[in-house]
């Protein structure tokens, strides 16, 4: 390979709001319904119906651009976007144009080496489509097929956030798909869940010769459902471009349909018609403007979010120790019991690796107690410890009965005990003398049942090693 | 500007999904061109500061609360459903 | 009693049932046997209500409005077995004061249209004669109150579809203020100039009708509340200030009858103590029908789209779903709806967007400024409603352009979103000539107002002669 490459990635991200009603009808907004049981005549599009804008959609909009960063537009429109399908019943979807709610934001990514600054070009507000179910009609020789429709979807609130291709690698395309996804869920916005379709995105993928500023043809990449994958899918795409620029060759604009179920199978390629959708302003719906006032008051809504929080905590432990707490949801417990005295890396340490563990729900432990159990964990036995972690969520928890078994690490207790074992086992006692290391284990575990897993196991092994010889 | 090709007919009856015999394209070849050379009228004035409007009434702001109501029953969903399977509607694939 | 229904206005009609001299169901029968009578000449009707709940008179309603259980057919082929689950909000405020559907009326398929032959069921008729339009797309509902066969109707109006049938067909017909009527339940043509509104025997039928159906409605985010219908009573025009566009009035196009009846009514309104003074509409009329025509159909083309075979209406067999959509469109759309379909989708279209559609949405806020400024000296605008009596059935049907024209004097005002009423002030021809007043934005009771007036001082007989 002569030539650098640099890959530039762009992703269009689609959140559904997980509002009570659907985004221009008040039919119940939620998944897993009997089909087509959350419909009216207005998501049917049956003659007549007209649509009526949901108004927490729209703050909820607002919100999500606020925390991206993002111009609140003074006045927002909707556009008819016209396309057939089955799973789109008006003939065109209600969406946003070139008067979106939201644009010119950006979403810092903290890594490793830094922030980096991902752009976001925009973000409005559309309706989802229904969902359509391809099937074997019964009784048919060759496999003809039907398509099924269930408009239970059909109307959900849906915001499409747009970057722009301010990505060049798939890791990072993956940690700031995990940092929006985050972000949305602390909003409450939504429950951003992919294999339900509540959060969904597709890939723009393309590479130039690194230092280039030039935008050479994108592949598009749909239906990976999973963070993972993606970044794989992202990965190989890259590298299938950069092959066929170096072999002389050129990259197709397509479309590339993923098969969640079969990550390692490749992709289904399309070549889509370049659509004309007719966008022209949605004359059944008024304009919003939503004013000042709103946008302050939903800003003021707005707490820190998940990306700030780690850049601001990694100034105390490493970066990863932050990434891991907050990515977690584990950093304001972490927050909690460095407050209440612990020290902020052991607390660090105990939360990410241990906590994490027992599964218990961050929001039920009283940090106080965690506290001085983090404090106190060199000094009590490691089973205390471990089984005080386990209870630290129950209602009432106190530390110090735990706190009381203090870990026994005077030599002079301990020795006579060493001894005694070592006496009751000569011939590890001497295979160890011989070379055997290994034995070392063994040792420092009969000693540790001997006391009944009080000892200190570092003292333990200093002894055994020195009065082993 | 005014006169609409064959092709241009054709390709406006597939975008709006009309499917015309070729006398049919005949026909309204003709028609549509006599439609837009008449309002084809609408460019002979200087309309540069004039903004478009959307809407005869300025109002903004027309939503409602994220309040439900009570869906359809299922009789009514699919009261006048060409094709129905179960409790979805059924088409030709797409 | 014998109940004389080809005289009956709504409001004497309402009498004699609140007064106990005729049940209303015995009302209800006295319509349908006129119905019976008639409308085989007529074809007013679509569709003939058997029974209808309510305590009170009854309406006929237009087929593009939904009725719950009633069939809507927008006249089309595409919904011709349609029967809505849900009521219109009109009808719903209409059933709340007890009034009772006793049918639905013709119109051109999905209101589009100026003669109603292209409803895909047959022309109506004339009922002052059989052999000529009732006017359109609303001519069901006029040929129905005309004819007697309805006390009132409601009808549905985008570019004049309310107004000229009334004024082909002698009676009054009200084009509300934008926004003051509900759209929800009605089978949409174009979104941003469609409204529902009375069709009625005289202004103050008219103007109850209206305080009925208008106002805001939760279900439709175009509407606003609306000021109280005052109904009037005055006879005289004593302060009325009175502006006559030249453009619309005395120009070539216009029949000279025609021209002839509406001067003669603003010489009567001038007696009654009105000021008329001649003023000018300079770019309203001459670029209003264009302007029009690439707006309407481009929000058509989108409302029509939903009309695809897989929820509701006419389905044609496909191998697949694209086929299936084609066949049924072609299947169940006739002409007029394609062209104006093929007409909006070109003006919508990548490339033509800012030439043709983005180009008419301004011409439309110069017609609107137009009309602002004349509302600053005028109270109300008058010209003739139709440049031409009724015309023989069939005369138009081949020039598409030709038809177009029919709208030229209701077009413009219908483009600014204001408020516009047909009286009959006159005949030509031994045909009606209507004469509208066009209002300010909610200037309803300024027009009902006026037109109760001078319909009172013009005494037109609504009857039409050979049925008398």
């Amino acid at each position: 390979m002569t030539t650098a490459w640099e890959p530039v990635i762009g992703l269009e991200i689609h959140v559904q709001l997980k509002t009570e009603t659907k985004m221009f009808c008040r039919c119940r907004n939620g998944f897993g319904g009997e089909p087509n049981s959350q419909t009216c005549p207005v998501c049917l599009a049956f003659p007549g119906a007209l649509p009526v804008p949901n108004r927490r959609a729209i703050e909820e909009t607002i919100k999500l651009g606020l925390a991206l960063d993002c111009a609140i537009a003074e006045r927002a429109v909707f556009h008819r976007k016209n396309y057939f399908y089955p799973d789109n019943p008006k003939a065109y979807q209600i969406s946003q144009y070139d008067e979106p709610l939201c644009a010119g934001g950006h979403l810092d990514v903290p890594t490793g080496d830094g922030v980096t600054r991902i752009g976001i070009t925009r973000a409005h507000l559309e309706e989802d489509a229904a969902k359509n179910v391809h099937v074997a009609a019964s009784g048919r020789i060759h496999g003809a097929t039907a398509t099924l429709v269930d408009f239970n979807r059909c109307g959900t609130p849906l915001v499409e956030i747009v970057t722009e291709p301010d990505l060049h690698d798939a890791e990072t395309a993956k940690r700031f798909l995990q940092l929006l996804r985050q972000t949305v869920v602390e909003l409450g916005l939504s429950d951003a869940e992919l294999e339900h379709g509540s959060m969904r995105f597709d890939v723009n993928v393309s590479v130039r010769p690194a230092g280039s500023d030039e935008l050479r043809t994108r592949t598009e990449l749909k239906n990976m459902n999973s963070f993972n994958f993606a970044a794989k899918g992202i990965e190989r795409e890259i590298a299938r471009q950069v092959r066929i620029y170096e072999e002389g060759g050129v990259v197709d604009q397509e479309t590339l349909h993923f098969d969640p179920a079969h990550e390692e199978s490749p992709p289904m390629r399309s070549k889509e018609e370049a659509q004309d959708y007719r966008y022209f302003p949605e004359p059944d719906l008024v304009p919003v403007e939503p004013g000042a006032e709103l946008v302050e008051r939903l800003r003021g809504e707005i707490v820190e979010l998940p990306g700030g929080r780690i850049t601001r905590i990694a100034e105390t432990l490493s970066f990863y120790d932050a990434d891991v707490l907050v990515t977690g949801g584990l950093d304001r417990l972490w927050v909690a019991v460095v407050d209440a005295g612990a020290d902020p890396k052991d607390a660090a340490n105990v939360l990410a690796n241990q906590f994490v563990a027992t599964g218990i729900d961050p929001g039920a432990v009283g940090a106080g107690e965690l506290a001085k159990l983090v404090s106190a964990r060199a000094e009590i036995p490691r089973a205390a410890f471990d089984e005080a972690l386990a209870k630290v969520g129950e209602p009432d928890f106190s530390a110090d009965p735990y706190l009381a078994q203090k870990v026994v690490a005077d030599t002079a207790e301990l020795d006579p005990i060493i001894e005694r074992i070592i006496e009751a086992n000569p011939g590890q006692a001497g295979q160890y003398r011989s070379g055997k290391h290994g034995l070392l284990g063994f040792f420092v575990g009969q000693v540790m049942k001997e006391t009944g897993g009080s000892a200190d196991p570092r003292v333990v092994n200093e002894r055994v090693r020195a009065l082993l010889g | 500007m005014a006169r609409i090709t064959k092709e241009e007919v054709l390709h406006v009856a597939r975008l709006a999904r009309l499917e015309l015999s070729d006398d049919d394209v005949a026909k309204f070849q003709e028609q549509l061109s006599d439609i837009l050379e008449a309002v084809s009228k609408v460019s002979e004035l200087d309309l540069s500061d004039v903004p478009p409007t959307a809407h005869p009434l300025e109002i903004a702001n027309a939503w409602a609360e994220d309040v439900p109501h009570d869906c359809l029953p299922l009789d009514d969903v699919f009261a006048n459903a060409p094709d129905r399977d179960g409790d979805y509607f059924r088409t030709p694939p797409a | 009693m014998t109940v004389d229904t080809l005289r009956l206005s709504a409001e004497e009609a309402n009498r004699l049932v609140t007064d106990g001299e005729v049940s209303s169901d015995e009302l209800y029968r006295a319509y349908l046997d006129a119905i019976g009578e008639r409308d085989p000449e007529l074809h007013a009707f679509l569709y003939v209500c058997e029974n209808d709940p309510g305590a009170g008179i009854p309406i006929a309603i237009k087929d593009v409005i939904g009725t719950r259980g009633i069939p809507t057919t927008a006249g089309s082929k595409i919904l011709e077995s349609y029967i809505p689950v849900y009521d219109a909000t009109v009808i719903a405020n209409c059933r709340k004061r007890g009034l009772r559907v006793i049918g639905k009326t013709n119109t051109d398929e999905f209101a589009m249209g100026s003669s109603t032959e292209n409803s895909a069921f047959g022309p109506s008729h004339n009922p002052w004669d059989p052999s000529r339009v009732p006017g359109g797309s609303g001519g069901g509902s006029a040929a129905a109150v005309s004819a007697g066969l309805a006390p009132w109707a409601l009808g549905s109006d985008t570019g004049g579809s309310i107004k000229q049938p009334a004024a082909l067909c002698g009676h009054v017909g009200l084009r509300p203020t934008y926004g003051t009527v509900s759209r929800y339940g009605v089978v949409a043509f174009a979104s941003s100039l469609d409204q529902v509104g009375p069709v009625a025997r005289n202004v103050r039928d008219c103007a109850f009708l209206y305080s009925v159906i208008s106002g805001r409605d939760e279900h439709d985010s175009t509407t606003v509340d609306v000021p109280e219908v005052e109904l009037p009573t005055a006879e005289d025009l004593k302060g009325l200030r009175i502006g006559v566009p030249k453009e619309m009035n005395g120009v070539d196009g216009i029949e000279p009858g025609v021209s002839a009846a509406v001067h003669k009514a603003l010489e009567l309104a001038e007696s009654l103590g009105a000021t008329v003074e001649e003023c000018s509409l300079p770019r309203s009329v001459d670029y209003g029908v264009a302007c029009y025509y690439v707006v309407s159909p481009a929000e058509a083309s989108a409302n029509l789209a939903r009309y695809d075979g897989v929820r509701f209406g006419l389905r044609d067999d496909g191998a697949d779903f694209r086929e299936m959509v084609m066949k049924t469109r072609d299947a169940g759309f006739g002409d007029e709806p394609k062209r104006r379909i093929m007409v909006g989708t070109y003006a919508l279209s990548s490339g033509y967007y800012d030439a043709y559609y983005r180009t008419a949405q301004k011409v439309r806020t110069v017609i609107k400024r137009e009309h602002d400024e004349l509302f600053e000296r005028f109270d109300v605008l008058v010209s003739p409603t139709s440049p031409t009596v009724a015309f023989p059935i069939g005369a138009k049907i081949d020039d598409p352009v030709a038809m177009y024209m029919n709208d030229v004097l209701t077009i413009p005002s219908c483009m600014a979103g204001l408020p516009g009423l047909n009286i009959p002030c006159g005949l030509s021809e031994g045909l009606p000539v209507g004469l509208q007043l066009i209002g300010p934005q909610f200037g309803e009771n300024t027009i009902f107002r006026a037109a109760h007036a001078l319909e009172q001082a013009i005494g037109f007989d609504v009857v039409p002669e050979r049925l008398r």
